[in-house]
């Protein structure tokens, strides 16, 4: 049966409030179970050997010693994992990811695996496979690598989108442009026109579970696989298109996930466990490092972008336009550098505008997606150039975006009219702050900045499943990756006027559910949470079928009212209302089980707006930044568990300081990742930060029947500018380079004095 | 082949008994030979502290001690701080503050705190951040985490104090 | 790999001194284990001295303070004379890692895994620490300076481990210090590290020792800056020459946690904070 996704304005008893999460206790105890908890019986240990140069053919690989060890069950390389891809390029590039194929492309990149009885035994293992490199030159700059005398990485890459077409490949993928208007045209109307160019380095969404997996092969052609992942059923997809396995006869259970960030929606070592495992005859648990998890999975875009912004005197911005440059390592993925022309400029109204986004190949790890990805380099670009107009034309900074801001009817960058949106509200809620007024000391400064991401709907279904005592299962296809659980089993016990302790929700695996695209997107709660309603408002029929029959009256005259179904009219007045829990006790009878289901493509995903301030101190001789004060404010639709979209909103915005400040994947001249853990690749710790104050906005999205949007991306995108207007509000200096560590503050101050020697030259 | 020991230790006041390789360290002897998963590897390296266990009460990462230094010890993890069915507040409040979302570090957290709690039972929002710097989130950028330390805090004062 | 944890030093040396390959002294094994799991090193002996009393302990002696080679951060900040007397070495031990390294990390540990970006090391050369050297049938202390030779190398012989450290009681009105310089606040590598230990008579400063950290191979004492403060009441006149002298004084490299520009101008800016604290510690007025 079909649903209206509208809004309606429904007023809420459960929705809004703060419960306790379902899997809480077992989260607190060590009960709850992750990827790599799982064990099976006779399962191997696994093992990648990784190629630990940037660039390299694999001359030959000899694995012979290491395969007549005792103890060593099954050696793969890439001739295990023929392509079965049948033209598929985009998975032929997963492919040749998860295992190198006649080259290595990174530093990190695998090359062969093995699986053995324990862990010691599969080192040993490894250490026993040679392989036979020939060096080839590499380039891990996004710049360095689109000069045309850069070594090329794929002699069929030929740049796409550009007229005319290229004679000879490179390492650009493509051009693309998008836009609207005539930023020429509007650059002649401006009163001031700034231009600047910023490059921001690599960063990893730092997950604190490894990938980790448990792959389980039988001769018959039938496999499971345990595994901690944004998307089981996506997983299952690209798996057994690699295997050649049947999907229906692989079975997806996603663990519970130590974080993801978008780290977790694309195959890593899975493939690689599902192949040692069908050579081996064994289950094969493999876990990786935190050193490969930097060097070999998915991290974000490093960029180099170009921005030019003209504005009339009363901050009219006139025409701006956007050159964006993105790195996708070593392999054709999405298109990163696209999705950042559709971003930039998201949270204004600009009447003459263009971006144009050049996607990159170089020699390091397949890019992936990172909260809200390729908008926080964008934005840093837009937020921080806004800035220095606003100081061009002695503007208050707020006012110029507010003058400029995107409302209803706006058009997008990449075309759509928006509906109702957040931004304006966030900036006006911005400037009514507290924060705002509060006084600064010397050597400190304050900035505010903008952030935009799309959300996404896609596929989902959710079954509801009522039991005889009345208490309900339901079961989702998205995973929980930050309290979702409880969200779901809110709207659930809203619908349908029940108690949320009579809900157990659950995250099925891919044979017990219909296909859910991958948790991505901010998708989470707005399309399970649809197709959840949906679901309910199924089984609310169904309830009221079975009381009509027990109550003896046609089901019409059936209304379903905080969990009761009630019979209307006056005729029926002496009958009984009959509670869910009744009508349930008595459904063997009347029936059989009572079920709600649902399968939807969620449409109409409410974009996310938010505006930051923070607050900044910088000791002027070290060109150290602390973060003093810092707030978030940011459009959710709707809350539907304040707590877990405040901590969003928080978790979000703590990523983008860490990329402001400290977090940077730093390469070597020999092409080697120099910084593949924790204590050089440095996330913020606790005592690097104060308390993340929040502001949580109620805009609904009108394609929602609770009026939500997603929120758990859009804060990443802010803080990167909203800091780097901080530094330059406190110091009188503007930082183009990302992240604003202390070494390049420092440069940046000192050749703001008029220094030439350089603190960051090496 | 690495040489195997006998280790024999008190594991949440169980006394529990393993044979590991000499090089094996304490984290893997927990989970894989004592199935106590619930002590987390994050990076193995000591930099995340999400193998936080106490050893004869100190708190330490699990992935830089030998399992074969056990041996003759006692070891506290995640799974021993609830007593007799009862959360240990911490617990409770970690819950009730939403200070989780993946998960993940919550057992690292939760160890190191109690260490704290154990030591400083008045601690200052500064001396809980500057405890816990050792274990990293990633999700919550530690704001809800701080506050369920500080109001677990207060609740075993005035309990203390009944 | 063979697996040890003798009793006493003796038992220890004599471990060692048979051992025909690779063999470790596990302290807290801070950066042992990671060096293991790492691949950099695949011991055939280790020998724990986290069970030989002597070594687990902080004596109090006439002369001054003996820590145990096993003796671990967070012993020694529960330690609250040895707090009182060396605040800085405390200090600078302290700010290894975190609360969990604390609790295995030593500042033998530290010394013998010879990282020219040791925290403690510093600091306990500006404090006049020396190493209690134990040998088969031979003891000898020498001054912490003496111990580190180059980036992952020691003087220490084949079989030789040390069993303490040792720190003087500080003279009246001494004062120490140490300060580093690191991106995050916490769990993070020294870029530069500064140790200043003083003395002072009616507020001038009559002695002086400055030791810098992650500028050279090693440690290194910057007698330059000591003379720079010696005689002075830490005016601004004293405090640029110290700065000066430290700059000069570094002999860095460029790697990934910093350029050799940024320690050279950040070991001045460091030096000028660490002797203000030394000083202050003294009884100077601030």
């Amino acid at each position: 049966m079909a649903h209206d996704n509208s809004y309606t304005g429904q007023k809420f008893e459960v929705v809004g409030n703060r419960f306790l999460r379902p899997d809480g206790v077992d989260k607190v105890t060590g009960r709850a179970r992750y990827g790599a908890d799982a064990n099976a019986p006779g399962q191997l240990v696994g093992l990648v050997l990784r190629s630990p140069h940037a660039h390299a053919i694999i001359k030959k690989i000899d694995t012979s010693r290491a395969e007549k060890m005792p103890g060593v069950k099954a050696v793969i390389t890439s001739e295990d994992l023929p392509d079965l891809t049948g033209g598929d390029a985009g998975m032929a590039q997963t492919l040749e990811n998860c295992m190198a194929r006649g080259r290595a492309m990174y530093d990190g990149h695998a090359v062969a695996a093995v699986a053995a009885v324990d862990r010691q035994t599969a080192k040993k293992a490894l250490q026993a496979i040679k392989v036979t490199y020939k060096k080839l030159p590499h380039v891990t700059d996004v710049d360095e690598a689109m000069k045309p005398n850069a070594p090329v990485l794929h002699p069929w890459l030929f740049t796409a989108g550009v007229d005319p077409k290229p004679e000879k490949p490179s390492n650009v993928i493509s051009r693309t442009q998008m836009g609207h208007g005539d930023p020429e045209a509007g650059f002649a109307e401006a009163d001031v026109i700034v231009e600047k160019s910023y490059k921001t380095e690599q960063t990893h969404q730092g997950y604190i579970e490894p990938h980790a997996c448990l792959a389980s092969v039988t001769p018959d052609g039938q496999a499971e696989l345990w595994v901690t992942t944004q998307g089981p059923f996506t997983y299952r997809s690209v798996c057994a298109t690699l295997l050649g396995l049947d999907i229906a006869k692989l079975k997806v259970t996603s663990s519970e996930i130590g974080g993801g960030f978008g780290g977790k929606t694309h195959v890593w070592v899975e493939p690689l466990a599902l192949a040692l495992s069908r050579k081996a005859n064994r289950p094969v648990k493999l876990v990786m490092t935190r050193d490969e998890v930097f060097r070999a999975t998915g991290p974000t875009a490093s960029t180099s972008i170009d921005v030019k912004i003209g504005a009339k005197k009363n901050g009219t911005i006139t025409g701006a336009t956007l050159e964006l440059r993105y790195q996708g390592g070593a392999f054709v993925g999405m298109p990163w550098a696209q999705l950042a022309c559709m971003t930039g400029f998201a949270c204004y109204d600009i009447k003459n505008q263009r971006s144009v986004g050049w996607d990159v190949v170089v020699n390091r790890p397949k890019v992936a997606a990172y909260r809200a990805p390729s908008a926080p380099m964008a934005a840093y670009a837009v937020e921080s150039t806004l800035d220095m107009v606003a100081e061009e034309i002695g503007m208050d900074p707020v006012n110029l975006r507010l003058k400029n801001v995107a409302k209803e009817g706006a058009q997008a960058p990449y075309g759509p009219i928006y509906g109702p949106i957040g931004i304006e509200a966030a900036l006006k809620a911005v400037k009514k702050h507290p924060h705002m007024k509060a006084k600064l000391k010397k050597g400190q400064g304050r900035g505010v900045a903008c952030g935009f991401w799309f959300n996404i709907g896609g596929q989902t279904c959710v079954d509801l499943n009522i039991g005889t005592d009345g208490t309900v299962n339901l079961a989702v296809g998205t995973v929980d990756v930050g309290g979702a659980r409880a969200s779901m089993g809110m709207i659930a016990a809203e619908e349908l006027g029940i108690s949320y302790d009579d809900i157990k929700v659950v995250v099925a695996d891919t044979a017990s559910l219909g296909h859910n695209d991958t948790t991505e997107g901010s998708r989470g709660t707005f399309s399970s949470g649809m197709a959840t309603i949906f679901a309910a408002r199924d089984a609310i029929n169904v309830l009221k079928e079975r009381a009509a029959k027990m109550l003896d009256v046609p089901v019409e005259d059936i209304a379903w009212e905080k969990g009761e179904a009630k019979a209307v009219g006056k005729r029926y007045s002496n009958l009984p209302k009959l509670s869910l829990k009744e009508i349930a006790r008595k459904s063997p009878n009347t029936g059989g089980p009572i079920a709600g289901h649902n399968e939807v493509v969620a449409d109409g995903a409410g974009m996310g707006f938010a505006a930051h301030i923070v607050d900044v101190e910088v000791d002027e001789e070290t060109g150290l930044s602390k973060i003093l004060r810092y707030t978030v404010v940011q459009d959710a639709g709707k809350a539907i568990h304040p707590d877990y979209v405040e901590g969003q909103m928080q978790g979000a915005a703590v990523q983008g300081i860490g990329w402001a400040l400290n977090e940077e994947y730093v390469y070597g001249k020999d092409g080697r990742l120099e910084n593949p853990g924790f204590l050089d690749y440095r996330i913020p710790v606790a005592s690097d930060l104060p308390f993340i104050d929040t502001k949580i906005l109620e805009i609904p999205n009108p394609n929602h029947p609770y009026g939500i949007r997603g929120v758990g991306e859009t804060s990443i995108v802010p803080p990167l500018g909203a800091i780097g207007n901080a530094i330059a509000n406190a110091t009188g200096v503007r930082m183009t380079h990302a992240p604003m560590s202390p070494v390049r503050v420092l440069d940046a101050l000192d050749e703001a004095a008029g220094m030439d020697q350089k603190v960051s030259a090496g | 082949m690495s040489d195997a020991v006998l280790v024999t230790t008190k594991v949440n006041g169980d006394v529990v008994e393993y044979a590991c390789p000499t090089d094996e360290v304490l984290l893997d002897s927990l989970r894989d030979r004592v199935g106590l998963t619930g002590v987390k590897e994050g990076c193995g390296t000591g930099d995340c502290g999400a193998c936080s266990v106490t050893i004869d009460g100190q708190l330490v990462c699990a992935c830089l001690v030998l399992g074969v230094e056990a041996d003759g010890r006692e070891i506290g993890t995640v799974e021993g701080m609830a007593e007799e069915g009862e959360l240990h507040p911490l617990q409770q409040k970690f819950i009730e503050h939403a200070a989780l979302q993946c998960g993940i570090c919550t057992p690292g957290f939760l160890v190191a705190a109690k260490a704290l709690l154990d030591k400083n039972p008045k601690p200052s929002e500064n001396e809980i951040r500057y405890a816990l710097a050792g274990n990293l989130c990633r999700c919550t950028g530690y704001d809800k985490i701080i506050r369920a330390v500080q109001d677990a805090a207060k609740d075993m004062r005035k309990s203390r104090k009944r | 790999m063979r697996y040890e944890s003798p009793a006493t030093t003796k038992e220890a040396v004599a471990l060692l001194a048979k051992e025909k390959g690779e063999a470790h002294v596990l302290a807290g094994g801070t950066d042992l284990l990671v060096r293991m799991k790492s691949g950099l090193t695949e011991p055939a002996l280790v020998v724990d001295i986290k069970r030989i009393p002597d070594m687990t302990t902080i004596k109090t002696t006439q002369s001054g303070f003996k820590i145990g080679a096993a003796v671990s951060g967070a012993q020694l900040s529960d330690h609250k004379a040895l707090c009182k007397a060396w605040p800085g070495v405390v200090e600078a031990t302290n700010l290894i890692g975190s609360d969990q390294i604390q609790g295995r990390a030593t500042m033998v540990g530290n010394l013998c895994n010879a990282s020219p970006a040791a925290d403690s090391v510093p600091a306990m050369i500006a404090a006049g620490a020396k190493a209690v050297i134990v040998g088969k049938g031979k003891r000898r202390t020498v001054p912490v300076e003496k111990v580190v030779t180059g980036p992952g190398t020691t003087s220490l012989k084949r079989g030789e481990v040390i069993e303490a450290i040792t720190l003087p009681k500080p003279a009246k009105r001494t004062g120490d210090a140490y300060l580093r310089f690191t991106p995050r606040t916490e769990m993070d590598i020294a870029v530069v590290g500064v140790g200043i230990s003083l003395s002072i008579e009616r507020g001038v400063v009559k002695k002086a020792k400055v030791c810098l950290g992650a500028v050279a191979p090693t440690a290194i004492v910057v007698p330059g800056a000591a003379r720079a403060l010696v005689g002075s009441k830490l005016d601004d006149k004293a405090l640029d020459k110290l700065a000066a002298a430290c700059s000069r004084a570094c002999n860095p490299i460029d790697d990934k946690r910093g350029t050799a520009a940024y320690r050279t101008r950040v070991a001045g800016v460091l030096a000028r904070r660490a002797a203000k604290i030394a000083y202050q510690r003294a009884g100077g007025a601030a």
